[in-house]
């Protein structure tokens, strides 16, 4: 056992190690003129330090205070895009489904290089290469759709989908309309039918919990040959995580995802029955680093199994974001040794705003 | 602490998403209630036609049998609560605990749901016009070809029922689904899942079949799916709450009562109205003010300031008391921000013209660590002002000067509508009126319910239709 920990330790270590120097690499990328984006670099005149010489690792991003939800929405929406990239065709993806301007975030290759990622947490058992995928979750403006269709591709299928407006489903739920809510959710689903029926090499899907309620009370995902389910896009809790693994979908592979256009998307704590479905993620780090923190006081980290509101840092060339504090709260989880770094244990909304905020059926 | 796990079928299932109640006096955590996800309920739903058949073996005499039974274990048997069990005490102590009812108000909610139990034959009586019993043993066809048979077809495989917290009382309404072999689906309010448990487990010990009971503490978007998936449903709840469901013939809609007491212009002008102040005490203040049954107007001809002053001074007799003090009759805020809300929604309405408060001292009083609103009533010189139709879970009661003329016409919706009069002429008008539900000719407080006539919808109504039918010749 001790020989275990102090081999976890040292990957502790050794990732920490990692992420400084990436950390470095990135401020360097985006606050030099050759490369970096217009934001950074006029942001960096109104500092009076050089963050390429002064931040040496994760710690020192605290000087550079917290990233601002507000900068992301509206535009000019290029000065978001690295010099180094000006040439390259450029996505822009939207975040959430509440409606007003929304948060937008440009992408050259990152969603690409997430899922791809991401693809190497996948069992060829549950996600057989070569076979389709069915996306029956958020479409448009956002960066599912494309990433989802990224990874059946990358891992040599066809990714067929069906329209689905989350911002559309969240009017429905504000204003009480149950009934056009379900036919607009019957609307999306029997579409998701009809692709399971016609299409036989169809063995994955990518969906939202309440649209995988939805689709198993209409079929049977094993009898029409589902091997693979991964579920996000909207929070999950333990409950949900049971009863799919136990009700919805036995036998089925049941990966729950985390992820949103700001960080990418982390990969779930392999499944274990002493979590008790706790659903434990971690970051895709060196890419992105999630922290815990307290929420009346953000430079104070919480203690391992002590909820906290999410702080979300993303460090990639094409994106940099600091120290963003998120609309979230978890529990800090401990590195585990597939992932030597902290996780985030039962993502929830924070709990101030969960009067105020709906979530409907995506 | 106490756990409350889902019933599915009968079945206790313990999820791992759970709410936590606390003590209303301590603060403390006191039970935690498993939550169902909303997937779970709409894969059970799916099984209930299975279920419904398996309640409908038993027979009429040895449902009406176990409703006797459960009325008699309900009242004073040790009954399973998860992995320990709960005695009538302890269930008295566990709903004024975390709903804030007086123990003496939540002893007398208990004997109401026993005299429903014991008395469901009366109660069936009612609410199906005398029909003859044995139509529910002969697969709701009765008669002959030659006289003419008579037949009901059900309408649901289930009743589901999203309760309220305010008074155990309201679980009595869906008591009759089980003898008319419908089983239940019941989402309990947050502060009081423990009266239909209860319920649930004296008709388990009394032999029912458990398959009848479904019982899933869940949220918003869990409520709206047991309305959209049971075909026939109750839905209790606050004017936001029921408005998206009021046109839905499927959901029987238990909005806010607006209830009145009506007295004639003979009554007002001479005086009459001093013999019925005790009948508006009651109407107002009994069960602590929280029913939609309670009167929350007065709708008077004239000397309306005069019988609101009378009416306040009654009423400021009752004072808060501890939860446990035999005589205490207002019960205590499980959500104290709620109290203090109300009292100055009340206090902002006062400021406009027309409305004057009849009772005096401190409205929002905090006593032996509760928060309580004490009786408030308040004088309207006309039925259009905000504080004229409305209605609050604690004895409040506006007495409205209305013109004869106006009298029916400005009362709105009325669940409960209890008229102080002879007047044929107001009578007829009040009988032709659709928008009151239940209609009291005579000195009648307004939360006095006879058993055996249809109060608050008619559930046989609700769960069966009569369907044409004929025999032809072959």
């Amino acid at each position: 056992m001790d020989i275990l920990n102090s081999k976890l330790s040292q990957n502790i270590a050794k990732a920490r190690t990692e992420l400084d120097a990436h950390v470095r690499d990135i401020v360097n990328w985006h606050f030099s003129p050759e490369t970096g984006c217009p934001f950074w670099l006029e942001f960096a005149e109104t500092l009076d330090f050089d963050p390429r010489k002064e931040i040496g690792g994760y710690a020192d991003l605290k000087r550079l205070g917290h990233f601002q939800d507000e900068w992301l929405r509206g535009g000019p929406v290029r000065q978001w895009v690295p010099k180094a990239y000006a040439n390259e065709p450029i996505y822009v993806f939207e975040t959430g489904g509440s409606t007003g301007i929304p948060k937008c975030r440009i992408n050259v290759r990152d969603f690409q290089i997430d899922y791809e990622h991401f693809s190497e947490t996948l069992s060829d058992d549950g996600f057989p290469p070569g076979s389709d995928f069915l996306m029956l979750g958020p479409t448009g403006p956002r960066r599912l759709r494309l990433a989802v269709e990224h990874l059946a591709q990358h891992r040599g299928g066809i990714c067929f989908c069906v329209d689905m407006d989350p911002r559309w489903v969240n009017r429905l739920v504000r204003y009480g309309k149950h009934q056009d809510l379900e036919d607009y959710k019957n609307h999306v689903v029997s579409q998701g039918l009809n692709v399971l029926r016609a299409h036989e090499n169809v063995r994955c899907l990518f969906t939202t919990p309440k649209l995988l309620e939805a689709l198993c009370e209409k079929i049977s995902l094993s009898k029409v040959g589902i091997k693979g389910i991964f579920c996000g896009g909207t929070e999950m809790d333990a409950q949900f995580h049971r009863f799919a693994r136990e009700e919805l979908v036995p036998g089925i592979d049941f990966v729950p995802t985390y992820g949103n256009t700001l960080m990418g998307l982390a990969a779930c704590k392999p499944f274990n029955p002493a979590d008790n479905y706790a659903i434990i993620y971690y970051p895709p780090q060196p890419r992105a680093v999630t922290e815990l923190v307290n929420p009346e006081n953000p430079d104070e980290p919480v203690d391992y199994g002590e909820t906290g509101r999410v702080m979300l840092t993303t460090l990639t060339k094409e994106f940099f974001m600091p120290r963003f504090l998120e609309r979230d709260e978890a529990a800090r989880a401990k590195p585990i040794a597939r992932y030597p770094w902290d996780g985030v244990e039962n993502v929830r909304l924070l709990t101030e705003l969960q009067e105020s905020v709906v979530v409907g059926i995506y | 602490m106490i756990h409350i796990p889902l019933l599915r079928a009968g079945r206790a299932y313990k999820s791992l998403n759970t709410v936590r109640l606390t003590h209303i006096k301590t603060g403390e955590p006191f039970a935690e209630v498993s939550q169902a996800n909303r997937g779970l309920i709409a894969k059970d739903l799916g099984e209930m036609a299975r279920h419904k058949k398996v309640l409908g073996n038993h027979s009429f005499a040895e449902l009406i049998a176990m409703c006797k039974e459960a009325a008699r274990l309900f009242t004073t048997a040790e009954l399973p609560l998860h992995e320990t069990t709960q005695s009538p005490e302890e269930y008295i102590r566990h709903v004024s605990g975390t709903t804030g009812l007086p123990e003496t108000l939540c002893s007398q909610n208990m004997r109401k749901i026993q005299t429903v139990l014991e008395e469901m034959e009366a109660v069936l009586a009612g609410l199906t016009r005398g029909l003859d019993m044995r139509i529910f043993d002969a697969g709701w066809r009765w008669g002959s070809q030659e006289k003419g048979t008579l037949v009901y077809v059900c309408e649901t495989d289930a009743l589901g029922a999203v309760l309220p917290s305010n008074s155990p009382g309201v679980h009595t309404l869906w008591l009759p689904a089980i003898p008319l072999k419908v089983p239940l689906v019941l989402k309990p309010g947050r502060e009081e899942p423990w009266t239909p448990y209860r319920i649930a487990q004296a008709f388990m010990k009394a032999g029912c079949a458990p398959e009848a009971f479904s019982f899933y503490p869940t949220d918003y978007a869990g409520a709206n799916d047991i309305l959209f998936r049971c075909g026939r449903s109750l839905l209790f709840g606050s004017g936001p709450t029921v408005a998206p469901w009021m046109n839905t013939p499927r959901v029987e809609v238990h909005g806010p009562g607006r209830s009145k007491i009506v007295m004639d212009e003979a009554q007002c002008r001479a005086g009459g109205w001093a013999k019925h102040l005790e009948l508006i005490v009651e109407s107002v203040a009994k069960n602590g003010g929280r029913s939609c049954i309670n009167a929350s107007g007065v709708w008077v001809t004239s000397h309306g300031r005069e019988i609101a002053a009378a009416v306040a001074e009654r009423l400021s007799c009752i004072e808060p008391k501890p939860l446990e003090h035999p005589d205490a009759r207002l019960a205590a805020w499980a959500n104290p921000r709620a109290a203090r809300a109300i009292s100055a929604a009340i206090d902002a309405n006062l400021k406009i013209p027309g409305a004057t408060e009849m009772t005096t001292g401190e409205r929002l009083m905090e006593l032996d660590g509760c928060t309580f609103l004490r009786p408030t009533v308040i004088w309207c010189e006309d039925a259009e002002h905000p504080l004229a139709n409305t209605e609050f879970p604690f004895p409040f009661v506006s007495v409205v000067d209305v013109p004869k003329t106006a009298m029916v016409a400005s009362m709105g919706a009325t669940l409960v509508a209890t008229a102080i009069t002879e007047d044929e002429p107001l009578i007829s008008e009040l009988l032709a009126n659709p928008r009151i539900d239940r209609l009291n000719i005579g000195a009648i407080p307004t939360n006095q319910i006879s058993w055996d006539s249809p109060h608050e919808g008619n559930l046989f109504e609700h769960l069966y239709k009569q369907r044409a039918f004929q025999y032809g010749h072959l």
